[in-house]
């Protein structure tokens, strides 16, 4: 595992935004723009998708990635691929080094199947796409597929168990993607409450973009 | 030997060529057998939920729900909406893969060279995602809905670094695998190589898709409810589709 910084400095940004812990936040980086992912307190699961903005029906797509890629994890040099066989955006830069893409994004009715049917009306993820997504408009339920979990450790066996580490990350690691094309940001700052992905304390992450 | 959960003859019978797709809708109460002719199939399958095409297969839910990049019997598929829509009842191959998706005509023509319907007619080189496309749009789904498939009779292992490794002949003449609905559920599916397999000869495989009707749905249900993931998945299923 490499980790690569950057030298890029906050205070050049065009764009900074903190989410607040268990929040969503939809908002576009154009094409060439730099974007940062910053885990500010450790252990938050930043829960992201990607769409082209000029055509929102083509979108981030983990198995062509995954593929493309030959590795199952997401790092520094990994290009995010659409649905159309496009890239979307380039990792250039990861102080974290390992970002999940398989483990999904939590929900009211997953959570009923993972823990209980009384976790069903905690705050979830995808009930956070869902509110951005219909707020936007261009965005639908079926435009939600599966997500790149930022900071994330879901290691896979060579058995093909798949197991939810500790994270990896710690106060102040970040990754950085490069916009390939103009691309929609939709995150949801995961609030989940009853595994480790965040180490059972949601806080808050920042959205950094440079020209 | 693996157990059934049929004993009447098969309902229907249909081989699907390789390189084609095709659309079904397996019915409450329904199994679905697949079974690879020729040895060296693959079977790329999106699922969804007819009378609310937005329900659809979650990957990640399935994988995370049941701590697995490998399904076999035993484990379920779950929708986005955390019920599940088949379960794997029996399967002489054991493993089929979540990772490898499909390729595009790009991809294909990359892979395996130009192959025109000008020139090699109904031979030509096919490719997943038109083939899905196509197949999903006379259920008047769209490109938002072509999301990750299952590829069924394909084995594809991570190694320690996380690089893929793709198996060969983990699916001989012969092999099958039975997927029970416990939910009304469509099927949109192509006989296409696996994306990741090495051999660069287009040479798509035949499957041969055969329905039966489950003995007993209880029984049948039971022998997927291996975890308390899959008992309240199921739960939720049942109070659905009551």
């Amino acid at each position: 595992m490499t980790l690569i910084n950057s030298d890029r400095r906050p205070e050049d940004a065009v764009y900074r935004h903190v989410i607040p812990a268990g929040e969503p936040w939809l908002f576009e980086v154009k094409k060439g723009q730099t974007l940062r992912l910053l885990d500010l307190e450790g252990n938050q699961a930043i829960d992201t998708l990607f769409y082209n903005s000029d055509n929102p029906r083509e979108r981030y797509d983990p198995q062509r990635t995954l593929r493309r890629q030959g590795n199952v994890y997401l790092t520094t040099g990994s290009v995010l691929y659409s649905n159309l066989g496009n890239p979307l955006l380039t990792i250039v830069a990861d102080t974290c080094g390992r970002h999940d893409t398989l483990g999904g994004a939590c929900s009211q009715e997953s959570n009923t199947v993972r823990y209980a049917q009384d976790k069903r009306y905690m705050h979830s993820c995808r009930d956070n796409f869902l509110c951005a997504c219909l707020h936007d408009g261009r965005l639908h339920k079926r435009d939600i597929g599966a997500n790149i979990n930022f900071f994330m450790n879901v290691p896979v066996t060579p058995e093909g168990g798949l197991t939810f580490e500790d994270g990896l990350s710690a106060p102040g690691k970040y990754v950085d993607l490069v916009a390939e094309c103009n691309v929609m940001v939709l995150i949801s700052n995961c609030p989940q409450l009853n595994n480790p992905c965040n180490g059972w304390n949601p806080t808050p992450a920042e959205v950094l973009v440079w020209n | 030997m693996t157990d059934l959960f049929h004993s009447a003859p098969s309902v229907r019978e249909e081989p699907l060529p390789g390189g084609a797709h095709t659309s079904l809708i397996l019915r409450k109460g329904q199994i679905l057998r697949l079974t690879d002719i020729e040895g060296g199939a693959n079977v790329s399958m999106m699922m969804l939920n007819p009378h609310e095409k937005s329900e659809r297969l979650n990957l990640p839910d399935t994988l995370k729900g049941q701590h697995t990049a490998r399904l076999t019997t035993g484990y379920c598929f779950y929708s986005d909406m955390g019920r599940v829509m088949a379960g794997i009842v029996a399967d002489s191959c054991g493993w089929h893969d979540p990772f490898g998706g499909v390729l595009n005509a790009a991809e294909t023509q990359e892979k395996y060279g130009a192959g025109r319907y000008q020139e090699l007619r109904n031979g030509f080189y096919r490719n997943g995602v038109d083939n899905l496309l196509v197949e999903m749009g006379k259920w008047d789904l769209g490109l938002e809905d072509l999301l990750m498939v299952v590829n069924f009779f394909s084995k594809v292992t991570v190694d320690d670094q996380g690089r893929f490794g793709f198996s060969t002949g983990n699916s001989q003449a012969g092999d099958f695998v039975e997927l029970y609905a416990p939910m009304d559920v469509l099927m949109v599916l192509t006989a296409l190589p696996h994306p990741q397999d090495p051999a660069t000869d287009y040479l798509p495989r035949p499957v041969q898709l055969s329905w039966y009707q489950a003995d007993d749905m209880q029984v049948v249900s039971d022998a997927i409810a291996n975890r308390g993931e899959n008992q309240r998945a199921l739960q939720n299923t049942q109070l659905f589709a009551l």
